[in-house]
């Protein structure tokens, strides 16, 4: 299929990966736990052998949950050999953890996303904040990655994934290049004055019609999404370590200014940073199989 | 006496001239991105319509989002002000109003002479604004003014879970993927928007009898949703509903004067 | 464990607080509110403990939901006032 100027380009396109641990043998393993987090805008599935990471998928979730969450599980599994049926514990989380027919538990997302976390950047980090597809969420946990305090917007666009999808799409710009191009800015422009992306898009219009370049409209936006995200933050406080989860943590344009306004940097990880809640999905599982066999249960 | 009004709207610049209460005069126009500059040409037009000239208005009054910038005003007053007077004085027995313009919702109770009694705006969020249908119907792929009419239509109330008109989008169109009949999002989207107005409505007390303001006033699906949601019969909504805040500026500036 | 329910728009922060902590699963909160804003949720994944939440239907639409118990001038709240423990706020 060639691209052509007529052709409608999907700009909010991000890339769907999966990943594998070839040096591990499942089979040779105890505890086989998963954890599958079904967002409205993107599943991710994760798979790991005795608490160590084996293998995930991340893939955009589509218009049916169920499928989603057996597709996103397919994916993950791929060329292991291993069928949903050797999964001791599976984790169903997210907004459409109710939709994962072989989860043998849902557990809601900010656990799921403490204890990822908590796996992802170490013991010390204190404060997650996680930037999803349609929600944002801000979470304090404990060394063990317990729950301290949290908050979770689902309501509001502005923050979330799908806001700088609008935005990557009204300027024709694929989106992971939305973070880099807000970078290229000699100097930092005001922010876009409306929380509200319906309003930052008018607003963005007004903008391009004024002779702003891309940039400068992308660095406006990155600027007031990071600016909103703070503001999320002080409900719970932010304590060191910090780090981001979520698909916005793959754009600098918004994780730069972010540790610019709070004067430090953000803790990062070799894991890819959308698999957070699935991959804390998981982490129960392991502690919940062990349990259940502890008591006599399995 | 000759006054005049002009509603700085976020979308739409609209302008009254009134001569002793009677309205002689109107016009409109989409505020664009000069906004005061189409304000000028706005209330030119009017003024032309009224037959008489810039020199006989004695007071000019603004108001709307921009009426800090609205050319050649002698004061500004807020929208809630504004919409109450105006509804009192076409219908003395309102109290209860709701305007709904392109940007902003406002719930307001109010008295004798529209008194301010309790209000409640929604504002800075798509959801509680025409900015919702306008984006709802792109979704649904039909123009603004046949979105009303097609929600009339519906045969199924299906309650909408997103509250913001990004989210909202998505839920449309993954609504047109599970094949549901586009009457029956037409109208979901309207119930949508008449519950978190009726929900304002209610903070403030709903007091019959109750008007109906603002650009959104033209649109028949959120005119039932709100009547089925409020479960009322009728409700008042007069000619040319978009222009109540300048009537209401017009009208201040006449008792002002 | 502070749970702040709700959200934050371009109108305002809206939330309601549960400390957890002070939570003692007493479900008073739940038969006082008239919108069936509350529930009860598990604490943690890995215990049986519950504790008073925001349903995930009605957090993103607290304020609207919660409207009709804060006309003006109101003075209390049926759920923060049948809170013996005090565990719950209102953040508006």
């Amino acid at each position: 299929m060639t691209d052509t100027t007529e052709e409608k380009h999907e700009y909010w396109r991000w890339a769907e990966n999966n990943w594998r641990d070839e040096s591990i043998d499942w089979r040779s393993g105890d505890v086989v736990s998963a954890g599958v987090d079904v967002g409205s805008v993107s599943s991710q599935a994760v798979v790991m052998v005795d608490g160590k990471l084996y293998a995930w998928s991340s893939m955009r979730t589509g218009s049916n949950s169920p499928d989603s969450a057996r597709n996103a599980m397919s994916w993950a599994l791929e060329g292991t050999g291993m069928q949903v049926e050797d999964i001791h514990f599976a984790v169903g989380t997210g907004y459409g953890r109710v939709n994962v027919p072989f989860a043998h538990k849902t557990i809601t997302e900010i656990h799921c996303h403490a204890r990822g976390g908590n796996f992802m950047y170490g013991d010390r980090v204190r404060t997650i904040l996680d930037m999803g597809g349609q929600d944002c969420k801000a979470i304090r946990c404990d060394a063990r990655g317990k729950v301290v305090a949290f908050q979770m917007n689902d309501k509001c666009a502005a923050g979330t994934g799908r806001g700088m999808e609008v935005f990557a799409d009204l300027l024709h710009v694929p989106i992971h290049e939305v973070g880099p191009m807000s970078l290229k800015v000699e100097k930092e422009p005001p922010p876009v004055s409306s929380t509200c992306v319906v309003f930052a898009k008018t607003e963005a219009s007004g903008l391009l019609r004024q002779g702003w370049p891309k940039e400068k409209v992308l660095a406006a936006y990155c600027a007031a999404m990071s600016h909103r995200v703070f503001n999320l933050l002080e409900r719970v406080g932010v304590e060191r370590e910090f780090a981001i989860t979520g698909g916005i943590a793959k754009n600098p344009g918004v994780v730069t200014r972010m540790e610019k306004e709070l004067g430090y940097e953000s803790l990062k990880s070799d894991i890819d940073s959308q698999i957070a809640g699935a991959l804390g999905g998981a982490l129960f599982g392991h502690v919940l199989e062990k349990k259940k066999r502890a008591e006599g249960k399995a | 006496m000759i006054t005049a009004g002009i509603d700085m709207g976020a979308k739409n610049v609209k302008v009254v001239v009134l001569r002793d209460g009677e309205v002689i005069g109107r016009a409109m126009k989409a505020a664009g991105f000069e906004a005061a500059e189409t304000a000028r040409q706005v209330l030119e037009a009017a003024l032309k319509e009224a037959g008489v000239t810039r020199s006989a208005v004695q007071k000019l009054v603004a108001t709307g989002a921009g009426r800090e910038d609205a050319p050649d005003q002698d004061s500004n007053l807020t929208e809630v002000g504004c919409v109450s007077r105006a509804a009192t004085h076409l219908v003395p027995e309102v109290r209860t109003v709701i305007d709904v313009g392109a940007e902003e919702g406002r719930a307001i109770r109010c008295g004798d002479h529209g008194k301010v009694v309790d209000f409640a705006i929604n504002e800075k969020c798509a959801a509680g604004s025409g900015a919702f249908t306008e984006a709802m119907a792109r979704a649904l792929e039909v123009s603004i003014d046949e979105l009303g009419p097609l929600s009339l239509k519906s045969t199924k109330a299906i309650p909408m879970n997103a509250q913001c008109a990004v989210f909202a989008e998505s839920e449309v169109v993954s609504m047109i993927h599970s094949n549901v009949a586009k009457p029956d999002m037409a109208r979901s989207v309207h119930d949508a928007i008449a519950s978190r107005i009726i929900s304002m409505v209610r903070k403030v007390g709903y007091t019959p009898p109750l008007m109906l303001v603002g650009g959104l006033a033209r649109n028949v699906g959120f005119v039932d949703s709100l009547k089925r949601g409020l479960e009322i019969d009728d409700l008042h909504i007069p000619d040319n509903p978009e222009f109540c805040a300048a009537l209401g500026a017009a009208l201040a500036a006449a008792a002002d004067a | 464990m502070l749970a702040h329910h709700g959200y934050e728009d371009g109108s305002g922060r809206f939330y309601i607080t549960v400390d957890t902590d002070l939570c003692n699963g007493c479900e008073d909160c739940l038969k006082v509110c008239p919108a069936e804003v509350l529930e009860m949720v598990e604490e943690d994944p890995v215990d049986d403990r519950m504790v008073a939440a925001v349903t995930e239907l009605q957090r993103k639409r607290i304020k609207y939901a919660c409207n009709p118990c804060k006309p003006s001038g109101y003075t209390s709240l049926p759920c923060v006032t049948a809170c013996e423990p005090n565990a719950l706020s209102h953040s508006w």
